[in-house]
C-alpha cells in the first residue's frame, strides 16, 4: 500500500513558512507510525535551495516545481500542479498549513480530486474506523474545534484519498533539523494553459508581524478586566519585565485596548508558551481554545468563579492593578 | 455594463454570542438553543453584490441551501435589496460535507445561469472551514478571489480586487466570471430597508404555506395564498435535487468523503491548581518558584 504523506511547503519570497516545517515534523512522526514516507511539495521560482531545508526537517523526498509562473502564489497555477501530482501519484495523506494560502489552495485540490478535506486541525492521530460493517485501519484522525470552539470533532476520510487536512499554525511541535539527513529531490516540469493564468497579481504587500505570539515562551495577556487602553500599559510592562510578548482576549481587542494581531483564541492566534499569564480574562471557550496548551497558566481575576481558573495552574483572586506591580517587583528582585 | 451576481449564503447558529441560556448543566453548549442568524460574512458578500448592482446595474440573486427555516435569511436578503432569492432544500442533502455541499450549490448556480460574479462570505461561523467558496469555484470552473476586501475597479470583463489577510494585502486583476469570498472588513452591511420590509414581509416558500394559513385565515386554501404571493412576486422558489439536476450519489452522506468519527463537547477541565495569596509575599513566592523551575 502507498503510504506517502505529502506536506505542502509554503514559502514566501524564499522563506519557508514555519507551519510547513512544523508539518514536516508531524509528517515524520506519522510516517514512522504508518511505515511510510514524507514527501514535501515545494513550489516557486528559484527556490531549489529550500529543498535541503525541507529534507533536514523530515522530508524523505521533495517534489520541486520551479517555474516563473509559480513565483508568487496564485490559486490556479498552484492548484493545477498539485492536482495533477495527486491524481498521478495518489498519496495517502496530504497536509497543508491553515494559512491564507493553504486555506485557498487545499479546497481547490480537494474538489478537483474529490478528496475529503478537514479545515484547521489542531491535532492529528492515526487510528481505525468502523463504518457500515467495514473496518478501515490506520486512518488519519483529523481533530479540530468547531462551533466557535465549543465542540471538538474527529473527522476521518475512509475511502476518498488522499486524506487532506489543513493544520493550524503553531500547534504541531517543530522538530530539530538534522543537517545530515539525506533525501531525494525530484524536479517537476509544470505546463499551464491560458485558463490557469486569468488572474494576475498587481501588488503584494506582506507585513512582518508586530508580535511573535507563536514563538513566545512567555505571554502576558489582558482581557476586558484590564479596563482601559491606558491600563493595558501595565500588561506591556509585565511582558517587558519577563521578556515575553503581549497578548489579549477578543473582548480586549474589540474594546480597542490593543490591535487584533495580539489576539489569542479561536479567531486569533493559537499559542503554547511555557508560561501564559491571563490578566482580567474571564476565560470564554473561544479564548481557552487558543491557549489551553500552555505549559503553565497563571490567572489573575477578581471574580473567583471566572472560568479561566478552571484551567489555571496558579490561581490569583485579586486586583491585577496590585498583583502585576508585585510581580514586576518580585521579578526584579529575583533577577538581582 | 450591467453585472449579474449570485450570492451564496448560509443560516448558522449564533456561535459567537453564547449566553448562559444555551449552556447545559454539564458545561457544554446546547446547540439547539442557539438563535439562527444570517452568517455574518455572507452579509458582507451580499453588500458587495448590492453595491455593484447600484453602480453598474444587473440582478442580485441570493441562494441558500438549508432546511425550511432558512427562508428566514432569504427574507432578510430581500429586505436588504436582493432581486431574487432561492431556497435549495432536499432531504437528500442532509449530512453533506463541504464537498457535497459545494456540488449541490454548483448545480444550483448553473441553474440560475447568466452570472458574471458569484459571491460567498469567507467562512461560516459554525464550521469556520472557508472551503465551500473555493470548492464551488472549482466545480464551476471559475477562478476564485478569496479574502476579498474591496473592488477597486470593474470594467468590461475585468475586475480588480484588493484581498486582505492576516499579514498582508494583495491586489489582483481577474477575468470574469469569477467567484469572490468576502471578509468582514470589506464593508458595513446595510440594515434592512423599512420600505422593502413592508413590501416583502409576506414573502414565503410553499413549504411555509401550511403554517401561514393558520396566521392568515383570510386565505382559505394554499392555492389562494399561492396565487396571491405569485401575483406580487413574493413566492420564494424552492428547488430540490431534481430541480437542479444534481446526482444523488454526490450529495448527502454518500457524496461526502469525510465522516464524523466523534464529537466531544468541550468541558471546562480542571487541572492541578494552586491558589496563590493575592499579596506581595504570595506573589514573591510564586515568582521564585517559577524561576526555580526554569519557567521564568
Amino acid at each position: 500500500m502507498n503510504r506517502e504523506i505529502w506536506v505542502f511547503i509554503e514559502q514566501e519570497a524564499g522563506d519557508i513558512a514555519a507551519v510547513g516545517l512544523e508539518l514536516l515534523s508531524k509528517g515524520r512522526e506519522l510516517a514512522v507510525r504508518l511505515d511510510g514516507q514524507v514527501c514535501g511539495l515545494l513550489f516557486g521560482h528559484e527556490i531549489a535551495e529550500l529543498a535541503d531545508e525541507a529534507i533536514h526537517y523530515g522530508a524523505d523526498k521533495v517534489l520541486l516545481a520551479d517555474h516563473p509562473e509559480l513565483e508568487v502564489y496564485r490559486t490556479l497555477p498552484y492548484a493545477r500542479v498539485a492536482t495533477e501530482l495527486v491524481q498521478e501519484r495518489q498519496p495517502y495523506i496530504f497536509l497543508l498549513g491553515a494559512t491564507p494560502i493553504g486555506r485557498d489552495l487545499a479546497p481547490r485540490i480537494a474538489s478537483a480530486t474529490r478528496s475529503g478535506l478537514t479545515a484547521d486541525c489542531t491535532s492529528l492521530e492515526i487510528g481505525d474506523f468502523k463504518y457500515r460493517d467495514n473496518v478501515y485501519a490506520d486512518l488519519l484522525y483529523q481533530i479540530r474545534p468547531a462551533f466557535g470552539g465549543n465542540i471538538i470533532a474527529t473527522i476521518v476520510n475512509p475511502e476518498m484519498h488522499p486524506q487532506m487536512a489543513t493544520v493550524r499554525e503553531g500547534v504541531m511541535k517543530l522538530g530539530q533539523p538534522d543537517e545530515a539527513r539525506q533525501g531525494d529531490i525530484e524536479r517537476i516540469e509544470p505546463t499551464f494553459d491560458g485558463g490557469d493564468l486569468v488572474l494576475q497579481v498587481l501588488e503584494r504587500e506582506i507585513r512582518q508581524p508586530a508580535c511573535d505570539l507563536k514563538g513566545a515562551s512567555v505571554i502576558v495577556a489582558g482581557g476586558a478586566g484590564v479596563g482601559s487602553e491606558e491600563d493595558f500599559q501595565l500588561i506591556r510592562e509585565l511582558a517587558r519585565e519577563l521578556g515575553g510578548e503581549v497578548a489579549a482576549s477578543r473582548a480586549a481587542v474589540d474594546a480597542g485596548f490593543i490591535s487584533h494581531e495580539h489576539q489569542v483564541g479561536q479567531t486569533g492566534t493559537t499559542v503554547r508558551p511555557r508560561l501564559y499569564i491571563a490578566c482580567g480574562i474571564s476565560g470564554a471557550v473561544q479564548h481557552r481554545a487558543g491557549m489551553d496548551q500552555s505549559s503553565k497558566i497563571i490567572a489573575i481575576n477578581t471574580d473567583p468563579d471566572a472560568p479561566i481558573f478552571q484551567i489555571a495552574h496558579y490561581k490569583i483572586v485579586g486586583d491585577l492593578n496590585k498583583v502585576i506591580p508585585w510581580m514586576i517587583r518580585a521579578h526584579q528582585e529575583s533577577a538581582k | 455594463m450591467a453585472y449579474n451576481c449570485v450570492v451564496l449564503v448560509k443560516q448558522v447558529p449564533d456561535t459567537a454570542n453564547i449566553t448562559g441560556k444555551a449552556m447545559k448543566d454539564d458545561g457544554t453548549v446546547n446547540r439547539a438553543a442557539l438563535p439562527a442568524i444570517f452568517n455574518p460574512e455572507d452579509l458582507n458578500a451580499l453588500e458587495m453584490a448590492l453595491e455593484i448592482k447600484e453602480r453598474h446595474g444587473g440582478q442580485v440573486t441570493v441562494l441558500t441551501m438549508g432546511p425550511t427555516r432558512a427562508a428566514e435569511i432569504l427574507r432578510e436578503a430581500l429586505y436588504r435589496g436582493a432581486d431574487h432569492v432561492i431556497l435549495l432544500t432536499d432531504r437528500k442533502f442532509a449530512g453533506s460535507d463541504t464537498l457535497a455541499t459545494s456540488y449541490a450549490l454548483k448545480c444550483a448556480v448553473e441553474q440560475v445561469g447568466g452570472y458574471d460574479l458569484v459571491f460567498c462570505g469567507r467562512q461560516a461561523i459554525d464550521g469556520d472551514t472557508a472551503q465551500v467558496g473555493p470548492q464551488v469555484a472549482e466545480k464551476l470552473g471559475l477562478p476564485q478571489i478569496t479574502y476579498a476586501e474591496s473592488i477597486q475597479s470593474l470594467q468590461g470583463n475585468e475586475i480588480v480586487v484588493q484581498r486582505a489577510f492576516s499579514l498582508g494585502k494583495e491586489t489582483v486583476k481577474c477575468m470574469l466570471p469569477c467567484l469572490l469570498t468576502v471578509v468582514d472588513s470589506a464593508n458595513q452591511p446595510r440594515p434592512p430597508s423599512v420600505r422593502r420590509m413592508l413590501a416583502c414581509k409576506l414573502a414565503a416558500t410553499p413549504l411555509e404555506y401550511a403554517s401561514l394559513l393558520e396566521k392568515w385565515p383570510e386565505f382559505e386554501t394554499e392555492e389562494a395564498l399561492d396565487s396571491y404571493l405569485t401575483g406580487r412576486g413574493l413566492k420564494i422558489p424552492v428547488w430540490t435535487i431534481a430541480d437542479v439536476d444534481a446526482d444523488e450519489d454526490k450529495v448527502g452522506l454518500s457524496g461526502s468523503p469525510t465522516k464524523v468519527l466523534k464529537i466531544e463537547s468541550v468541558v471546562l477541565e480542571t487541572s492541578e491548581s494552586k491558589e496563590i495569596s493575592a499579596n506581595s509575599e504570595g506573589i514573591s513566592a510564586l515568582i521564585h518558584e517559577l524561576a526555580q523551575e526554569y519557567i521564568l
